[in-house]
C-alpha cells in the first residue's frame, strides 16, 4: 500500500481532482495526527469528497462506455456460494421491493464499515455492516471485530434526539490547541453561562495534549487525544452542560496567521460548524467530543484480498487488513483507493485465470433459490412479529445503551460480560418486540433498517467477544485493566500479538477463536511514545 | 416546541399526491430538521400511519442526498445549508412548515418526498470525467496548476448534486450542476483535449431529459447550498460557444 500510494494522488490529479497548490504551482502538503511531519495532500477539509468524486467520475466514464452497469437504489442481502465458491448474490430493488438474483464469477464487497452498531456515529446513516455478517454467516472469517476507531473531533451530542454524528475534520487539529479550563470554578461557570470561553484567562487553561505529550501536542494519533478527552471530561472538566465536551481553540492560529488563513484553510468547516451550533469558531472556541469513527477490524482476507471464502474479495473498510488496532488520519483514503486501483485489478485476474473455462452464472440453480427463500422468510418473520417498538428505538438501545457505554472507549472485563449477556436479550426482544411499517413491496426505509440491525445484533455480541479475549490494551481496544501509571495503553506483546479471527459455528453457538500471529521483520515492536 | 407540519405524501410514482397535515410535539431546537422527521415519524409507526419516505444519507451536508423544498425554498430558509444542517432554531414554537419534494419534470417522484435524480448522474455520464484509464498516469506535480486555478476549479468541484438548483429554477434548469462539472474541469489543464466535447455533450444531455434553458434569474445560486456562483455558468457558456465555433 505504501508502494503504491504515490500513484494514488497522481491517478486522482490525472481524473481532474483539484488538489491545493503552492503558489509556485506544485502541491500542497498539511500535517494530520500522528505524524510529525506534512505529507498529506488535500482539497480544503473535503478531500475524501473529492477523492470519490473523482473514482465516480472514473465509473461514469466506465457506465457510459457500456462496462459497467450500475444499480442505484439496490441493497445487497445476501451472498450466493456454489460449491463452496461465491457466486453471485441476492439483491434487494429498494424501490419496488422485488429481490433479484445476480450471478457473477467473483463477488468483490466493497461495503464499509460497521460503525453504526453504536447508533451515533459519524458514519452515513445507511452504512451497515450486513453484507460482511452475511459472508461472515456463510464462512467467511471476520477478524479482529473490537477494533473501534474514536475520533476524537467530533461536535458533541446535544441530547436524546440526536440521530448522527458530524465529524470535523482532523485537519483542525494542525492548527486548532485543545483545552479545558485548570479550575472546576471556570468550568461551573462556562456551564452556566456566566463566562465565556475567551473569558478564561491563559493562564487558567489547561492545554491537556500539550501538558501530556510534548513531542506531538495536539497532533497525538486519534486514541490518544480522544481517551485524554475522556479522561478530562470524567475527571469534571467537560465544558458544556452534558459535561462531555473540550475547546478546540483557534486563538492563537488565528493570531499568528491571520483571520484569512484560517478561513482559507478550513472556512467550510467553520461555516458547517456555525450552521450546525450558532457558534461562530472565529471569536470562540468548538466544542468537540470524540465519536465513533472506523472499524479497523473486518472481513479477513488474504494478500489478494480474497476472504476466506474462494471467489469473495473485501476491499476498503469492509477489511481488517491495513490498519491494524488504530488507524491514522488519511489512510482510510489511501487503503480505499489502493484496494480499488492498484491491488485488486491484479490480484482478481489470478482467481478469474482459472475460471475462465466456467460458463456464464446461471442463477435458476436450487443455491439461488435457496438463498432467495430465506430472505423473502426473514422478511416475512419481522412482519409477523407485530410488537411495539420500532427500530429505531431498538437501535438506540444496542448502540447508546449497550455499544457505546459497555464496548465503547473504555472497556472492563466486567463491562464486556454485561455487555454479552444483554446483546443476547435485546436480541430475544427484536425479534419478539419489532413494531414494522409498510411493507416489503415498496421503498420502505424502515425494512432495510430493520433488516440492518437484526445482523447488528450479531455483530455487536462478537465485538465484546473479542474485546473480552484480547486482555490488553492496544490501539482503538482500551481495557481500563492495562494501563500503565500514566494511563496509557499497555499493551501486551508476547500473548496478543495476533489477529483474531473468528469464524462462524451457527445460530447462538460460540464462534471459533483462530490466532494469525503477527511477525515484524525490520522494525521492532515497542511501547508508543508521544512525549520526547 | 410544537410544530404543524404540511407534508407531501405520495405512495408511488403513479399515485396521485396530496398534502396532508400532521403535528409534532417536543421538538428540541438544537434538533437537525430531519431529526425533526425522524420524531414524526418514529410517532407515525406509533400510531399505525406509514412513516414519511425521505431521502439522507451523511446527515453532514456532503453527500448531497437530502432534498427538501421547506416553506418554499430548496433546503429551507437558510443560505449555503442542505436540509441536514438547518437545525430547529431557525423555526419558532407553533410555526406551521411546509415540506414538499423537488419539483422538476426531470426528477420524478418516487415515494413522498423521495425524487428520482439519475437524470444528473446521465449527464455526468455523457461527459463528466476526464477520460484517464487507471494507472499509467503522469506525476502528478509534472505539470504545475496555479494556485487560484485551483482554488476556483475547487470552489466549482464543491458541487454535491443535490438538485437544488434544477428544483429551484423557474425553468427546471440544470445548467448550475452542469456549469459546475464543466467549470470544475476547465480550469486545470488535465483534460483539456476533451473540453469541446464535453461542454457540447452534457449540455446536448440536459436539453435531451427534459431540464429548461436558463434565462439568467440566478434564483439557483440564491438556493445553492454549496454557495456556486452563476459565474460558472458563464464559465460554461464561455466553453460551450468555443466548441461550436471550433467545430
Amino acid at each position: 500500500m505504501a508502494e503504491v500510494s504515490n500513484l494514488i494522488i497522481d491517478q486522482c490529479v490525472a481524473q481532474g481532482v483539484p488538489f491545493a497548490r503552492e503558489y509556485g504551482g506544485l502541491l500542497a502538503n498539511r500535517s494530520f495526527g500522528g505524524a510529525q511531519v506534512s505529507r498529506t495532500f488535500y482539497a480544503r477539509g473535503q478531500t475524501g469528497q473529492q477523492l470519490l468524486l473523482g473514482a465516480y467520475a472514473a465509473l461514469n466514464r466506465q457506465i457510459a462506455a457500456g462496462t459497467v452497469k450500475s444499480y442505484s437504489r439496490h441493497e445487497i442481502l445476501d451472498i450466493v456460494l456454489v460449491d463452496g465458491k461465491a457466486r453471485g448474490v441476492i439483491a434487494r430493488n429498494l424501490v419496488t421491493g422485488e429481490l433479484e438474483r445476480h450471478g457473477a464469477h467473483a463477488v468483490v464487497m466493497a461495503t464499509g464499515g460497521y460503525g453504526n452498531v453504536f447508533f451515533l456515529s459519524t458514519n452515513a446513516m445507511n452504512s451497515n455492516g450486513s453484507v460482511a455478517w452475511q459472508a461472515y454467516k456463510k464462512g467467511a472469517a471476520f477478524a479482529n471485530p473490537c477494533f473501534t476507531q474514536i475520533h476524537p473531533t467530533c461536535i458533541p451530542v446535544h441530547g436524546t434526539q440526536q440521530s448522527k454524528l458530524t465529524l470535523m475534520s482532523e485537519s483542525l487539529r494542525n492548527d486548532g490547541r485543545i483545552w479545558v479550563p485548570k479550575h472546576k470554578s471556570d468550568v461551573e461557570a462556562l456551564r452556566a453561562g456566566i463566562k465565556q470561553p475567551s473569558d478564561i484567562a491563559e493562564e487558567d487553561r489547561d492545554y491537556y495534549l500539550e501538558r501530556r505529550y510534548p513531542a506531538f501536542g495536539n497532533l497525538v494519533p486519534r486514541d490518544v487525544a480522544s481517551r485524554a478527552a475522556k479522561e478530562r471530561c470524567d475527571a469534571g472538566y467537560g465544558v458544556n452542560d452534558t459535561g462531555l465536551a473540550v475547546y478546540l481553540d483557534f486563538k492563537t492560529a488565528i493570531n499568528r496567521l491571520g483571520v484569512n488563513v484560517i478561513r482559507e484553510r478550513y472556512g467550510n468547516l467553520f461555516q458547517m460548524y456555525e450552521k450546525i451550533t450558532a457558534v461562530n469558531p472565529y471569536e470562540q472556541p468548538m466544542q468537540i467530543y470524540p465519536a465513533v469513527h472506523y472499524t479497523m477490524g473486518g472481513t479477513w482476507v488474504d494478500y489478494n484480498l480474497m476472504t476466506t471464502i474462494p471467489g469473495l474479495y473485501a476491499l476498503g473498510e469492509a477489511n481488517f487488513s491495513d490498519h491494524g488496532a488504530n488507524r491514522l488520519g488519511a489512510s482510510a483514503l489511501m487503503q480505499g483507493l489502493a484496494d480499488g486501483y492498484f491491488v485488486l485489478p491484479y490480484t482478481i485476474g489470478d482467481y478469474l485465470s482459472k475460471e475462465i473455462q466456467s460458463p456464464k452464472v446461471n442463477t435458476n440453480t436450487p443455491e439461488f433459490e435457496e438463498a432467495e427463500n430465506a430472505i423473502r422468510e426473514k422478511i416475512a418473520k419481522l412482519y409477523a412479529i407485530k410488537g411495539n417498538q420500532t427500530p429505531d428505538e431498538l437501535h438506540k438501545k444496542l448502540g447508546c445503551g449497550i455499544m457505546w457505554e459497555k464496548v465503547g472507549m473504555a472497556r472492563t472485563k466486567e463491562s464486556l460480560e454485561q455487555a454479552i449477556v444483554e446483546i443476547q436479550a435485546l436480541r430475544k426482544e427484536f425479534w419478539s418486540d419489532l413494531k414494522l411499517a409498510g411493507t416489503p413491496d415498496e421503498l420502505n426505509p424502515e425494512l432495510e433498517k430493520a433488516l440492518r440491525l437484526a445482523d447488528f445484533l450479531e455483530l455487536g455480541e462478537l465485538m465484546a467477544r473479542d474485546a473480552l479475549n484480547r486482555n490488553e490494551s492496544c490501539g482503538g481496544h482500551f481495557r481500563e485493566e492495562y494501563q500503565t501509571p500514566e494511563g496509557e495503553a499497555l499493551r501486551d506483546d508476547e500473548n496478543y500479538a495476533y489477529v483474531a479471527v473468528w469464524e462462524y459455528q451457527g445460530e447462538d453457538k460460540e464462534p471459533v477463536l483462530y490466532k494469525e500471529p503477527l511477525t515484524f521483520e525490520t522494525i521492532h515492536l515497542q511501547q508508543r511514545n508521544y512525549k520526547d | 416546541m410544537d410544530l404543524t407540519l404540511k407534508i407531501w405524501r405520495q405512495a408511488n410514482a403513479q399515485a396521485k399526491g396530496k398534502f396532508e397535515t400532521y403535528v409534532v410535539k417536543n421538538v428540541s431546537t438544537e434538533s437537525s430538521f430531519l431529526e425533526m422527521l425522524d420524531i414524526l415519524n418514529n410517532q407515525l409507526i406509533h400510531e399505525g400511519i406509514d412513516p414519511v419516505a425521505f431521502d439522507h444519507d451523511c446527515r453532514e451536508g456532503i453527500c448531497g442526498a437530502c432534498s427538501l423544498r421547506i416553506n418554499g425554498h430548496a433546503h429551507g430558509p437558510e443560505s449555503e445549508v442542505t436540509t441536514c444542517q438547518l437545525h430547529m432554531r431557525n423555526f419558532k414554537d407553533g410555526d406551521t412548515i411546509v415540506i414538499e419534494p423537488w419539483r422538476s419534470r426531470a426528477f420524478p417522484v418516487i415515494k413522498d418526498l423521495v425524487v428520482d435524480r439519475t437524470a444528473y448522474e446521465s449527464i455526468l455520464q455523457a461527459g463528466g470525467f476526464v477520460s484517464v484509464g487507471t494507472g499509467g498516469v503522469p506525476d502528478a506535480n509534472a505539470i504545475p496548476i496555479a494556485k487560484d486555478d485551483a482554488e476556483e476549479s475547487m470552489d466549482a468541484a464543491a458541487c454535491i448534486g443535490c438538485g437544488a438548483c434544477a428544483a429551484t429554477c423557474k425553468n427546471g434548469s440544470a445548467m448550475l450542476f452542469v456549469a459546475a462539472r464543466v467549470s470544475s474541469l476547465a480550469k486545470l489543464p488535465q483534460g483539456q483535449v476533451e473540453a469541446a466535447r464535453r461542454a457540447k455533450a452534457m449540455v446536448a444531455k440536459m436539453d435531451e431529459l427534459g431540464f429548461g434553458n436558463c434565462t439568467n434569474t440566478g434564483a439557483c445560486q440564491a438556493e445553492c447550498p454549496k454557495g456556486i456562483t452563476i459565474s460558472h455558468i458563464a464559465r460554461l457558456n464561455r466553453e460551450y460557444l468555443k466548441a461550436k465555433f471550433r467545430s
